[in-house]
């Protein structure tokens, strides 16, 4: 078994903001991330997969593939967006990095080969800041 | 010359995130998204933001600082921090209702509110780190 990495980035507006919850409410549990006109970061995504290496290629998977789909699936959705209001598969979610994180999980999963397994979903919100979901 | 007659640099480095849209409201949304691409989202998007703080100066013969790095700090927190962080550049400030928010201004910008709370003695230059491998500086000399 070994374990693949790739290191993608974007940037993204959000707030983490509860609907359900008056706005004191809000800025009492998310102080100035629940701030109405929106804040920014630049996440770094790393994905891992893991599994065997290919005898005839020696690679695990073609790590230009792996960078496609992570691009196809995930970085054309979120780069440059507002993630509460254009991003697909976090509608009706808060918009956390874990929920992020998760969200990127469940993208992926359909579109790597059976015989690949995502390993880890790591994702930085900032330098200090960072989420792990493994599935 | 002699160590108390030389000029030296000192730095404070601090971080703030924003969201931010670049748009030029004279042209329509085609134009701003033909020039600036996804960077005019009406949505917005955002960033961390880097911040180096450079002041340069004959340290003070009595403490031997060029300036007291807390005081480059509390005044960096109130003139830029407490303005920019968590905030919308184009609706939480009022910086740039009629200046784009390229990261080019926000250097500009940040150096003006600086500049009047050092010291005319020290020399002071910014650093704006919009990502890892874009930055810009002000002055650019």
């Amino acid at each position: 078994m070994v374990y693949l990495t790739r290191l993608e980035h974007f940037n993204a507006a959000h707030k983490l903001y509860n609907p359900g919850w008056s706005r004191e409410k809000n800025e009492e549990v998310f102080g100035k991330c629940a701030n109405e006109n929106w804040h920014g970061h630049n996440y770094d995504l790393y994905v891992t997969i893991k599994g065997d290496p290919d005898p005839d290629t020696g690679f695990l998977f073609d790590v230009k593939k792996l960078s496609q789909i992570i691009k196809d699936q995930v970085i054309e959705k979120v780069d440059h967006r507002n993630l509460n209001l254009e991003v697909d598969f976090l509608k009706g979610k808060m918009c956390s990095t874990e929920n992020l994180a998760i969200g990127i999980w469940q993208q992926l999963v359909p579109h790597l080969p059976a015989e690949i397994k995502l390993h880890c979903i790591k994702l930085y919100e900032t330098p200090r800041i960072y989420v792990e979901y493994f599935g | 010359m002699s160590v108390r007659e030389r000029k030296v640099a000192v730095f404070r480095k601090e971080h703030f995130n924003a969201a931010h849209r670049i748009f030029n409201p004279a042209w329509d949304d085609r134009k701003n998204a033909e020039v600036f691409g996804k960077c005019s989202n009406p949505n917005y998007h955002g960033h961390n933001y880097e911040l180096i703080v450079k002041v340069v100066g004959v340290p003070d013969p009595e403490t031997g600082y060029v300036m007291d790095m807390k005081v480059l700090s509390r005044i960096t927190a109130e003139e830029v921090l407490e303005k920019f962080d968590h905030k919308n550049l184009n609706l939480d400030t009022e910086y740039f209702k009629d200046l784009n928010p390229t990261a080019e201004h926000i250097a500009m910008v940040i150096y003006d509110l600086l500049r009047v709370r050092i010291d005319s003695k020290l020399d002071l230059q910014v650093r704006l780190y919009e990502t890892e491998r874009n930055f810009v500086e002000y002055p650019a000399d």
